[in-house]
């Protein structure tokens, strides 16, 4: 045996017993670990702990003097923290000896996990249930072209560990759920919730309140972000607290639908990283009983200061209904209303009858054979003006009502293209008086044929009821919309 | 009296505007505030009771009265969820 082998030995034995004074002084105040404990997060965090026989060997290290704990190579990687005033080595080392769980490795958890991860967090949570889409990575930059389909905490995890491969990277592939949450939580000194959708929103905020675990919660859309951290001492607030009542569904706008621009989840998520550093170091103040909004299309930040959690709470106040006990019974998608989305899309409805709705295959059919189909396009400015069929009428189904004119004035004048010029007058006058069914002597003849199409077959399904009750009662839904056409009509149409 | 409102979020695209300026009669208390709010913008009530209000950067509790000065700033926060 060298003495190299020998002095490796000593080395490994000297920070073995630091690590564990550092064990014994957070044990003593915090109490005992209840399931993994610091030193076995520290085993991943560089360095060995071996089976406890060293306990009791002192440090013979002259530069391990003050029990930080910290190895050689650590101390050089992150010396720039390390001699920052503030910073300093204690708060590194209760880095390296801290546990993160994030929520979804999305647009808030790639930037959040990359930053944790480069900081030395001794052992990193990464928990998603879905798989990298091409369309996620302008925001989700921890992902890269290659992982389009791999799942994204394995993708994420291989991006830490590439980034840092001194700390451990835990990959959670299953979905958050009542019955998993509080147990996950528990293992994890600070929680990330990185996850885009209400109802997780409101399962992480009472998990973190049954387990005692403080919360740095972040949230973007559009332009928009939202920081604060919950459950934080004695008296941060929850999320409950703040929003005791669950959102409309229909304002809780998803990235699929709504869009974000990608730099936006990008400095919440940043953010995020910034205060799980505070919280598990010790350095700084932490954003609890505050809340950070963002309207970032106009460069503000505006900081709210929040008040102490309430003793009406039912998850965090005095008397709490929410406890680890009865968490797992919590019905959140019907306190909701709504599922626990992801970025996939929204089911498929049938909400008018089936005789009102045709395939794309066969629109592509009706559109050939008669030319003065008139043809209604109901999505978003922006999406239409992606890519839409020639002709197409744009009356965006979220004011549709202000769109009933330009349809009623398309109709008239299509119905002038597709009949003789003396009955067209007629036609034209009946429609613009009341509709199109309203037969004025006897001779009026049907109206144009009218059809409704949407992303994917829901909003044109409500545009035709619409329609109908606005007195126009022959529109017909086009089942699947533009991505049901792109699919069997012509595969060049762009998707988003 | 004049008070200024931002607008966050869902409900910049509801008022159709980032900020305004709501005017109240002098001594008003914030019990005037909502429903002076959903008059002037009457799309807000899409919202249903999920925002929350601040006035001057400090939380207003639901209920909680106060009274207005001019100048006084309010912000209107519905929670997000995007991520």
């Amino acid at each position: 045996m060298s003495g190299s082998h020998e002095e490796e030995l000593a080395r490994l034995r000297a920070q073995n017993a630091a690590l564990q004074r550092e064990c014994d002084r957070l044990n003593s105040r915090f109490g005992a670990p209840a399931e993994q404990g610091p030193l076995q997060a520290a085993a991943g965090g560089g360095a060995v702990a071996s089976d406890g026989e060293a306990t009791a060997v002192a440090s013979p290290a002259s530069w391990d003097g003050l029990g930080h704990g910290l190895t050689k190579d650590q101390i050089a990687r992150y010396s720039r923290q390390i001699v920052l005033h503030s910073f300093g080595v204690q708060a590194q080392s209760r880095l390296c000896l801290g546990s993160v769980l994030i929520i979804g490795a999305g647009g808030l958890g790639s930037p959040a996990a990359l930053y944790l991860a480069a900081a030395g967090v001794g052992r990193l949570g990464l928990l998603d249930r879905d798989e990298v889409e091409l369309s996620n990575i302008h925001r989700q930059v921890i992902h890269t072209e290659a992982s389009v389909g791999v799942h994204k905490a394995v993708s994420a995890a291989r991006a830490c560990r590439a980034l840092n491969s001194s700390i451990q990277v835990e990959t959670h592939l299953e979905a958050l759920t009542p019955a998993n949450a509080v147990q996950l939580v528990r293992q994890y000194d600070v929680i990330l919730d990185a996850s885009d959708n209400a109802p997780t929103r409101y399962l992480i905020s009472d998990a973190c309140c049954a387990a005692g675990r403080p919360l740095v919660s972040g949230a973007a859309i559009g332009t928009d972000g939202q920081l604060t951290v919950y459950c934080h001492g004695d008296d941060g607030p929850c999320y409950r607290c703040l929003f005791p009542e669950a959102p409309a569904a229909g304002n809780c706008a998803r990235c699929v639908d709504a869009g974000v621009l990608g730099v936006v989840p990008g400095i919440i998520g940043t953010l995020q990283a910034l205060e799980a550093v505070k919280l598990l170091s010790g350095v700084g103040e932490p954003l609890s009983r505050r809340l950070l909004v963002a309207d970032l299309a106009a460069g503000r930040f505006h900081a709210v200061k929040l008040r102490a959690k309430s003793p009406a709470c039912v998850a965090c106040g005095s008397a709490p209904a929410i406890t680890a006990a009865s968490l797992p019974q919590y019905d959140y998608t019907a306190f909701t209303g709504q599922a626990a989305a992801n970025d996939a899309a929204p089911l498929p409805l049938q909400l008018i009858p089936w005789e009102e709705r045709i395939t794309p295959a066969e629109l592509q059919q009706r559109l050939a054979s008669e030319p003065g189909a008139v043809l209604v396009d109901v999505r978003p400015a922006e999406q239409y003006n992606i890519c839409h069929l020639p002709g197409a009428v744009h009356a965006p189904y979220k004011h549709f009502s202000r769109h009933l004119d330009a349809i009623q004035e398309r109709l008239a004048a299509a119905a002038g293209v597709s009949l003789p010029p003396p009955a067209a007058a007629a036609g034209q006058q009946g429609q613009q008086d009341g509709g199109g069914t309203e037969q004025q002597d006897g001779t009026a003849p049907p109206p144009p044929p009218l059809y409704v199409v949407c992303r994917r077959g829901n909003d044109s399904q409500r545009a035709v009821a619409a329609l109908r009750a606005a007195g126009i009662s022959h529109g017909v839904d086009v089942m699947g919309g533009m991505e049901g056409w792109a699919r069997e009509v012509d595969q060049g149409f762009p998707t988003y | 009296m004049d008070v200024r409102v931002l607008f966050f979020a869902r409900s910049r695209e509801l008022a159709g505007t980032s900020e305004a300026t709501l005017a109240l009669e002098a001594g008003s208390t914030t019990a005037a505030l909502l429903p002076r709010l959903m008059e002037q913008y009457p799309w807000l009530a899409e919202l249903g009771g999920s925002f929350v209000l601040s006035l001057n950067q400090e939380y207003l509790a639901p209920g909680e009265e106060q009274v207005l000065k001019a100048g006084d700033e309010v912000a209107v926060i519905p929670p997000i969820s995007g991520g």
